[in-house]
């Protein structure tokens, strides 16, 4: 678009989104990027950690969210807290491991002053020479600022920066049920972060990564030197038997298109959305049989197959979280550029489940998401293939067109075939939405 | 000695049947993510390879469909000199200790990794195979780009 102004310009906003196309400019100006930061994401509700990060008083898990440095720390009173990690004196980050246990108080490194674990200002050395001034009216003698709005939700947690915007059941509604059905295959119904974290760097928008999750088109021609390879060695080489878990995680990437067209997508408003609504990549896995044991045994068996038998693909919590509920394991986009974003993949313990669940996720992991993994590496390739050619001259917009229908336009929440377009449809919708100034979406 | 230097040439000439040939039947090519990491099994890995993964990924490099090689990587170690650590005669067991580095480049792009590798060698019929490769990355907690070939 000629012309810069996307801040002051909500209508220069408006025109970028079409309801059947985007234009380029939200994958590759560093204008719309730093516009996203100061809206979309702190406006909406991003993925923090999980809760279970920081299990005991004094534990701490560091990120950065749309920018600001951010502690996540468990009071002695228990309560998770979300802090702004900058010292209220000079600006020092108070914390600067990622993660580990600071004891009863978080001192800052330069001069001293220190905070008890709900963020209070406890000691300031030589007090004295502040008895004259008025530096006690002020916010830089109120501790820690502490981010208000926080929501924790089966040990997820979530906060958004921005005093305004949406509640946070407003906002997921029912797509919460993806985080529930990955809680509930605990037979304890509680999750743990476990296995350690794969960050995987990418050079592209981070919408390209959100977007992929569900685009139930691109596996079969993406991936067929992968998980096609992988596929066919098995039938050439191993025997008749159950294939390891390793080809049950590769093979399903090939299916045909109708597989992947008939496991459907259901959207939900904000641009939420999972693939998988009827079967996935995931179904087909062999059981594990003390597992159902122990599952029918805390739920019933009715209860227990109605959780197991959702199989949902991935499940992306705009703009932040994807998740895979059928293997318990999450990725976090953490944006740094227009052309640049880490991706973060961790995996997680079911807590009372046999350990074999964790081995399969961890498996899952490293084939499919590690810097290391052949299918990671198709993937990031197509991103990073558009990110280069979205400057060709000529046409600036990205088509969204396959399967649209003007009907959702008047709601999109529902279910489509699997291979729809909609959910990204969703998300560009969702993206405008949050884009604008509060007053211009009104 | 010798095997370590040429084992690492194999790879950076891209000879990789040559390279597959060398490891035993139940070879492990393993890069932990965690620091002192007792087993590939407790956390996830980078890499943890039987000799049918390793199979995929060569039979994959050679594909005109790996579209992430059709602007092809390269890559070059410099080792340092083996250290023997373990030197079991009886077993025909051996572990060597060689500090690298690595070198990854595509076109415009190359990064540097660091480490140390370990290599578990067992004498089987007269030959030296590798029973375990175990590669210790100095930043294996960074955000990686994509790490295409063998370190």
């Amino acid at each position: 678009m000629n012309g810069k102004h996307y801040a002051s310009d909500p209508q220069s906003l408006r025109a970028l989104v079409r309801p059947d196309a985007v234009h380029r400019d939200l994958y590759i100006s560093e204008e719309l990027y730093g516009l996203e930061l100061e809206r979309l994401w702190r406006n909406t509700w991003i993925y923090m950690g999980h809760d279970s990060q920081v299990p005991k008083p004094g534990d701490f898990y560091t990120a950065e969210i749309a920018g600001s440095p951010l502690v996540m720390l468990r009071g002695r009173d228990g309560e998770v807290r979300v802090f702004l990690n900058r010292c209220a004196h000079k600006g020092t980050r108070v914390v600067s491991a990622v993660e580990g246990n600071c004891g009863s108080t978080l001192r800052c490194p330069y001069h001293g002053w220190t905070y008890r674990l709900d963020g209070s200002l406890r000691t300031v050395p030589l007090k004295g020479g502040y008895r004259e001034t008025n530096i006690s009216d002020s916010a830089h003698w109120q501790g820690l600022a502490q981010v208000p709005n926080v929501e924790i939700y089966r040990g997820f947690v979530f906060v958004r920066l921005s005093n305004e915007g949406p509640d946070f059941r407003e906002y997921f509604g029912d797509s919460l049920s993806s985080i529930d059905n990955m809680a509930d295959r605990s037979p304890e119904g509680r999750l743990e972060i476990a296995g350690g974290v794969l960050r995987y760097d990418h050079d592209c928008n981070w919408k390209m990564f959100v977007e992929n999750l569900n685009d139930a088109m691109h596996p079969m021609v993406a991936h067929q030197s992968s998980a096609g390879i992988a596929k066919r060695l098995w039938e050439e080489e191993g025997d008749d038997g159950t294939p390891p878990m390793v080809v049950q995680q590769f093979a399903p990437f090939v299916n045909d298109y109708d597989f992947f067209d008939g496991m459907g997508v259901r959207i939900y408003e904000n641009g939420h959305s999972y693939t998988g609504v009827k079967f996935s990549i995931h179904s087909k896995y062999s059981a594990v049989a003390e597992y159902e044991r122990q599952m029918f045994e805390t739920y019933g068996e009715d209860r227990a197959r109605a959780i197991l038998g959702e199989n949902r693909h991935n499940t992306v919590y705009f703009p932040s979280l994807t998740i895979k509920g059928a293997i318990q394991a999450i990725r976090v986009a953490r944006p740094l550029a227009a052309n640049r974003t880490v991706l973060e993949s961790w995996t997680f313990r079911l807590a009372g489940a046999p350990e074999e669940l964790l081995k399969r996720t961890m498996t899952y992991s490293r084939l499919i998401n590690a810097p290391t993994s052949v299918v990671g590496h198709d993937d990031l390739h197509c991103y990073s293939e558009i990110q280069k050619g979205l400057h060709a001259e000529g046409n600036e917009w990205v088509s969204l067109h396959r399967n649209y229908d003007t009907a959702e336009n008047e709601g999109i929440a529902g279910v489509y075939n699997g291979t729809s377009e909609v959910s990204m449809r969703g998300q560009m919708r969702a993206w405008l939405k949050y884009m604008l100034p509060p007053k211009a979406a009104a | 000695m010798r095997f370590v230097y040429r084992e690492a040439r194999l790879i950076d000439e891209k000879r990789l049947d040559e390279w597959y040939e060398l490891f035993a039947e139940d070879a492990l090519y393993w890069m932990p993510l965690v620091r002192g990491q007792p087993d590939p099994h407790s956390h996830t890995s980078l890499f943890c390879e039987d000799k049918f993964l390793l199979k995929v990924r060569i039979e994959r490099l050679k594909n005109p469909l790996s579209h992430s090689q059709q602007q092809p990587s390269f890559c070059q170690h410099v080792l340092q000199r083996p250290e023997t650590v373990r030197s079991d005669d009886e077993a025909q067991e051996y572990e060597l200790r060689t500090p690298f580095v690595y070198l990854e480049s595509r076109l415009d792009e190359q990064f540097t990794l660091g480490g140390v590798a370990h290599h578990t060698l067992r004498r089987e019929d007269g030959q030296i195979r590798i029973a375990v490769k175990r590669i210790e990355l100095l930043n294996r907690d960074a955000a990686l780009p994509s790490i295409q070939l063998f370190l």
